[in-house]
């Protein structure tokens, strides 16, 4: 094996993904419109509610549609992640995954590979959902978008790590209603992208602790900070960890002799 | 690339050149707080007397005026030291006050009284007392020091007084709760907000006449708490900036056109307004936030507040 074999095998990946996006046009539009009906409706509902503190990164009072733009980017890539790893299962129904994983390159390259086709995705849709926020003056520092880029690709793969570990243990499409239930909208609803910490606080310090701890609230302040030209160091070491640990054990589940696939009798 | 270092240079040239300090009146603290605006910092707090409200410097800026309303004076402190150098006989519970272009007369409504006091700074002695509606608050001196004009919030009406005579020459009515007054540099305006109406009525000198009344809309806010208060204009009378009380909200308006052209976004119950010398900020007094807020007026926005004291009520800037 060359590193030709492993760049052709990569961009096979990539380009099958990208092209999947292009031609499913609805995909796209579905994708855009969750987190715009978020920010014109839901947002709109809380302009006000939001109540008086200024958290950093922010030096001001901001409106509510400021504050949960990081979040919802993080949604984006949240539910681009979870529709990756949906597509895993479809490809294994399918039976297009059994033609991937025969490749006789490693299985943690063919994994990686398919995550960073789907983090790319996700990052076309955040920053075109950014474009259009900046039209609804939720201005962000021209520099802030760039900060941002490094910092979408570590959150996209983790998000996408989480994905590909969940795919590892759904046998059936049918199944995936399960992962809407209990993966996304607890990790989306319990987090810092609608509303911050303190604010969860005075309510519940349960909840509180279980937002702080969770991944995505991570990813989710990790952008945030980004966009206002801010480093959040823990934020980035607790992100990184959770990818890692995400991808070890999703390598660990594809894994046709130790893995879930052996409980689920092959691919 | 050469170049960069002495563009970089030369950006940074007017922020030099800019260096200013704002004074605000903590109303709670009996304190004045002192800012450094552009590192948008808190310097330093120095005790002034009980319920420092209304705060003004003298033309020269050498002097900082002061009103003490539960000490029942005005005082005075050198801008540089901060050292108190004296007191005005300004009446009982002195709250606004204005000073005169000469930076020679000092004049004070005495809510209660329902009088303006008319002081000579120099004798610091109070020369005259002029009595005006129920209720004085705003107070203005026009910049070519003709015009006297004080606003009292009972009897609903602007009252202007020729500070020849110190006689009142003329009286308008306008909406419920005058507030606040501001001339235009030119002197040919008179822009007054009143606080119940929520409204701002726009006042021709010559004719003394209403020439325009402004209402205000904040989407997701009700219109009992839009509560316009304190008023300023560019020198240039392109924008005029309305503080809108508990509507938490400064309104941009364009004075050539009288549009309200922008929302800002600032601290809670946005009372007073200053300008920095150079008419680039704005700082906003947010009472029950107890901070301040810097807006960029270049780009109309709001940059950063600044945690100062507890009910910060007045703000002046020192060049």
């Amino acid at each position: 094996m060359t590193i030709v074999h492993y760049w052709r095998a990569m961009w096979g990946i990539i380009g099958r993904e990208l092209w999947r996006f292009v031609t499913q046009r609805e995909r796209f539009i579905s994708a855009l419109v969750r987190p715009l009906v978020w920010l014109f409706v839901f947002a709109a509902g809380f302009r006000a509610a939001l109540g008086l503190a200024i958290i950093p990164p922010y030096e001001t009072y901001i409106l509510y549609e400021v504050y949960i733009t990081p979040g919802l980017c993080g949604m984006i890539q949240l539910f681009n992640g979870m529709q990756s790893s949906l597509s895993m299962v479809y490809d294994r129904e399918m039976g297009s995954m059994r033609i991937l994983m025969v490749c006789p390159l490693p299985r943690w390259f063919l994994l990686f590979s398919k995550l960073l086709a789907g983090t790319g995705v996700s990052i076309l849709q955040v920053y075109v959902f950014l474009a259009i926020a900046r039209a609804y003056d939720v201005d962000i520092p021209w520099l802030g978008y760039l900060w941002a880029l490094p910092v979408l690709v570590l959150s996209g793969l983790m998000l996408g790590a989480l994905g590909l570990l969940l795919s590892s243990f759904i046998k059936q499409l049918e199944n995936f209603a399960g992962v809407m239930n209990f993966v996304i909208f607890p990790m989306f609803f319990m987090s810092t992208a609608l509303y911050p910490l303190w604010k969860l606080k005075e309510s519940s310090v349960l909840l509180h602790n279980l937002a702080a701890y969770n991944p995505f609230s991570q990813a989710v302040e990790l952008i945030r900070f980004a966009l206002y030209g801010q480093f959040n160091q823990s934020a980035l070491i607790y992100t990184l960890v959770a990818f890692l640990v995400f991808m070890a054990v999703a390598i660990v589940g594809y894994n046709p002799s130790k893995g879930m696939m052996v409980r689920k009798g092959g691919l | 690339m050469k170049k960069l270092p002495l563009t970089f240079m030369l950006l940074m040239l007017p922020t030099w050149a800019a260096a200013e300090t704002v004074y605000v009146t903590l109303e709670k603290d009996n304190a004045l707080a002192v800012v450094d605006p552009l590192a948008g910092k808190l310097l330093n707090t120095v005790r002034v007397g009980q319920r420092p409200r209304g705060i003004a410097m003298s033309p020269d800026h050498s002097k900082l005026y002061i009103a003490t309303s539960d000490d029942n004076t005005i005082k005075i402190f050198d801008a540089a030291s901060l050292k108190e150098i004296g007191k005005l006989p300004s009446g009982d519970d002195p709250e606004t006050f204005a000073v005169n272009p000469a930076g020679d007369k000092l004049y004070v409504s005495n809510e209660d009284d329902s009088m303006v006091t008319v002081i000579d700074i120099a004798k610091k002695k109070a020369i005259k007392q002029i009595k005006v509606g129920v209720e004085p608050e705003g107070i203005a001196v026009s910049p070519d020091g003709h015009w006297l004009v004080s606003a009292s919030e009972t009897t609903n009406m602007v009252h202007w007084i020729d500070t020849k005579t110190y006689e009142i020459s003329d009286n308008t009515l306008v909406d419920s709760r005058p507030r606040a007054l501001s001339f235009t540099a030119d002197s040919q305006q008179l822009w007054v907000t009143s606080e119940l109406a929520g409204t701002l009525s726009v006042l021709d000198t010559k004719t003394r006449q209403i020439i325009k009344s402004i209402s205000f809309e904040v989407p997701g806010i009700t219109a009992d708490t839009i509560q316009p208060v304190g008023i300023v204009i560019d020198s240039q009378r392109r924008y005029a900036y309305v503080a809108l009380g508990p509507a938490n909200r400064v309104a941009v308006i364009n004075a050539q056109t009288f549009a309200v052209e922008k929302i800002l976004l600032v601290g809670s119950r946005v009372w007073n307004l200053a300008f920095s010398p150079d008419e680039k900020r704005l700082y906003t007094t947010n009472g029950v936030s107890n901070d301040i807020s810097i807006i960029d007026l270049d780009s109309q926005t709001v940059t950063k507040s600044v945690a100062v004291g507890v009910y910060p009520w007045g703000v002046a800037v020192k060049p």
